[in-house]
């Protein structure tokens, strides 16, 4: 389903280089962790995915069922069913939840030839999602994000994927600022989206968050590169171990 | 929100030239000699067929205007105007005498239907009538509500005359009078006598100076005691010649206990040249009369290299007479090259309030210097202002307020809350507080913020599949939501979309 080839990325105002050389193959279906130690560039990786334009690839592709994305902003990469959840989403003052989710919600399908949802419609699955993720339907009537807790703005975001059924879903650092409560029922919801047509991208520092959405794949992301591959069992190794003997090993 | 993806469509439809007001006509008109003089001023009176107290009112502020200096304090920056370089009075040909929607020249019919502006009573109806599924017949118990019912009277000014006020029988049968106010001169001189002048006086300002000696038109309404105005009442003004400066004059008086709701809309043609606009609006509210006020203000801004454009220079005051009486501004600031404009109250009766609302924005080289101010002399007193700037392209936005209490102002209060939203590196956002208390009671706070639309936000909101345009509408829509909540209904959404346009292009 995804397929990055050789990418390299720089921030495009300093011309720092911070992803070099990355290649990584996800299929349809799978869930892949990525961990790596601070600096890595882990969120760099999922900025260019979502192409955040302070980043510039300088070299390498990045092919999404085939295709190229590097061309499309983050709106067009977004209607083609590309999600990432925020490790820090950003507040919108004045914009009700709701109002964002169905903006959101008609721009994608706009932007895929379908017709606005109805508003009854609409209602049904925004309360569905809501009730999954053990909101309250008055928190939506609130501005997006706006005093939120952080773990309130890590439902909010579980909740727009689920509302949006993206295709490719990036999560970053979603366990950050949740205690366990939280976690279980954010990671119940990811579970519940897993399906045969979707990938998931999970990026964390911890193992914690692949006890409760467990991994096909894990990989290790250093200065960029991934330098180590491998099963669930390997996020294991890296708890007991830290990631000095791998990072060891790969020079 | 069918708001944003509405100022999207509307954006696409426009050219290049964001401006879609721009357009001239070709209508006869009758105009004054170029220049300012006694002369002028009395062809202007004997025009209007004045009677002899108002040609000597004006003759007055006219003198008094000889000895005053343009002001230089603002934030604004622009060449000096040649006074004597102005027509001031230009009207169109065909309209003389009494004017009922038949006699208007076709032409001006035109322009207003170009604009969206329906002066048809009946149409007005008609489109009420769309909006019900079903299409059932206009329940007339429906009517009682304004808001539901849609229905608004207008008064067309072009130029320097009004040409057709609308619906004012059924008005009339409910006791309130709006017309010209040319008309009310002839026809209700001693309501005008009574009230002209009470709260801007003839020597207020250079500008509003001058608007007393040389005002062509502009409405007048009356609400008499405890009656609530049955509609909403609107005037939409329109420069079309060039050259010509455009003073209008607007008079509000709401008797005790009385309610009226009053929107302004002002569009101007494309044009190199710099056209002058000096109002002048007057409200007087007594003991539990509430007026409030909205304006909708799309002057022709000038082109994206500063070219061109309104100047904007109005004196908006409303006098809370009576006690218990409540005045509300709320503007909607997206036109003009230069605007220089406080619409203020003057909190005179007890417990009286008094309400500012703004959203100001300004893209390519605009330059605006508005605020209010709030002048507390009666006991219990209050008044808020919220005022949301945003600036865009090379703009400068400044917001310039003061809020008084006087030594008998006992318990006043007042709540101001500024904030500025810049788009893009070069333009500028200026808060300008003046707070003056001399009555130890008093209560006044003041909060201002000056934020900027992060690349974070815009990620964010693109990464939910919003487009780019749509993306700073839908935020831009968020950051002014507390101003356009007062608009009324019909002009909120319009006030969305105009934001919408006026920030077309502002990202790169």
């Amino acid at each position: 389903m995804l397929e990055i080839k050789n990418l390299h990325a720089r921030i495009a105002s300093t011309g720092t280089e911070i992803i070099r050389g990355l290649n990584l193959t996800v299929e349809a279906g799978e869930v892949a962790a990525i961990m790596g130690p601070n600096g890595s560039g882990k969120s760099t990786l999922s900025y260019v995915l979502a192409g955040r334009d302070d980043y510039e690839v300088t070299e390498g592709d990045v092919l999404y069922n085939g295709q190229s994305i590097l061309e499309m902003d983050p709106a067009e990469r977004a209607a083609a069913g590309i999600f990432l959840a925020f490790q820090y989403p950003m507040e919108i003052p004045g914009v009700a939840t709701m109002e964002f989710l169905k903006v959101a919600l008609n721009a994608q399908r706009k932007a895929r030839g379908e017709e606005p949802l109805k508003i009854p419609e609409f209602l049904k699955h925004v309360k569905e999602a809501a009730g999954s993720l053990e909101m309250d339907v008055a928190m939506l009537k609130r501005p997006l994000n706006v005093g939120f807790s952080g773990g309130e703005k890590k439902r909010a975001e579980i909740l727009q994927m689920k509302l949006l059924q993206p295709q490719f879903c990036v999560l970053d650092e979603t366990d950050s600022g949740l205690d366990i409560d939280a976690l279980k029922i954010v990671a119940d919801g990811v579970n519940a989206l897993r399906a045969p047509d979707r990938a998931f991208l999970v990026i964390t520092h911890y193992q914690r968050l692949l006890e409760h959405i467990v991994p096909d794949t894990v990989h290790v992301l250093y200065r960029g590169q991934v330098i180590k591959s491998g099963g669930k069992e390997l996020a294991h190794e890296l708890e007991a171990n830290g990631y000095a003997g791998i990072i060891e090993e790969a020079a | 929100m069918p708001a944003v993806q509405e100022t999207i469509e509307q954006v696409r439809k426009i050219d290049v030239d964001q401006y879609k007001y721009g357009f001239e006509s070709i209508i006869e008109v009758d105009k004054a000699p170029k220049g300012l003089s006694e002369d002028i001023i009395r062809f202007i009176s004997a025009k209007k067929n004045e009677p002899d107290w108002m040609l000597e009112w004006r003759l007055g502020a006219y003198r008094r205007w000889l000895t005053l200096d343009e002001p230089t304090w603002a934030r604004v920056d622009y060449p000096k105007i040649d006074f004597q370089d102005l027509y001031y009075y230009a009207a169109p040909k065909s309209q003389s005498g009494p004017k009922s929607l038949d006699e208007v020249d076709p032409e001006i019919l035109k322009v207003y239907e170009k604009l969206g502006i329906p002066l048809k009573e009946q149409e007005i109806l008609a489109g009420v009538q769309k909006a019900p599924a079903g299409g059932e017949e206009d329940d007339s118990a429906a009517n009682d509500n304004v808001y539901k019912s849609g229905r608004v009277a207008v008064d067309a000014v072009f130029d320097s005359v009004s040409v057709v006020t609308t619906f004012k029988d059924e008005l009339a049968k409910a006791g309130v009078i709006f017309c010209s106010i040319s008309e009310a001169i002839r026809e209700h001189p001693e309501l005008v006598q009574k009230y002209l002048g009470t709260v801007v006086p003839t020597s207020d300002n250079f500008y509003a100076t001058l608007n007393s000696a040389v005002f062509t038109d502009g409405s007048f309404v009356f609400v008499p005691k405890g009656v609530r105005c049955p509609m909403e009442l609107s005037t939409y003004f329109r420069i079309n010649e060039k050259n010509t400066g455009q003073f209008e004059r607007t008079l509000i008086i709401a008797e005790e206990g009385a309610y009226v709701s009053y929107l302004e809309g002002c569009t101007a043609p494309q044009r190199d040249e710099n056209q002058l606009h000096a109002a002048v609006v007057e409200l007087i509210a007594l003991d539990d009369a509430e007026i409030k006020y909205s304006t909708v203000q799309n002057w022709y801004p000038g082109d994206a290299q500063g070219k061109g454009g309104v100047y904007n220079f109005v004196t908006k005051r409303g006098d809370c007479r009576g006690d218990r009486s409540k005045i509300s501004w709320t503007q909607v600031e997206t036109g003009s090259a230069i605007t220089w404009k406080y619409p203020s109250c003057i909190l005179r009766g007890d417990d009286s309030q008094g309400n500012f609302y703004s959203i100001a924005v300004s893209n390519g080289y605009q330059q605006v210097d508005s605020g209010t101010k709030m002048i507390h002399l009666g006991k219990n007193t209050k008044s808020r202002i919220i005022s949301k700037g945003i600036a865009a392209g090379f703009s400068q936005n400044t917001y310039r307020g003061q809020v008084s209490a006087h030594r008998k102002a006992t318990n006043a209060r007042n709540f101001t809350n500024c904030d500025s939203l810049l788009i893009g590196n070069n333009c500028g956002a200026h808060t300008v507080p003046y707070i003056e208390a001399k009555n130890a009671t008093a209560k006044f706070e003041h909060e201002a913020t000056t934020s900027k639309i992060s690349e974070d936000q815009k990620f964010y909101v693109m990464q939910r599949g919003i487009p780019e345009e749509e993306a700073i509408a839908l935020i831009v829509n968020g950051f002014v939501k507390d101003v356009i909540q007062e608009l009324p209904m019909e002009f909120a959404v319009e006030a969305q979309k105009l934001i919408g346009i006026s920030l077309e292009g502002s990202v790169g």
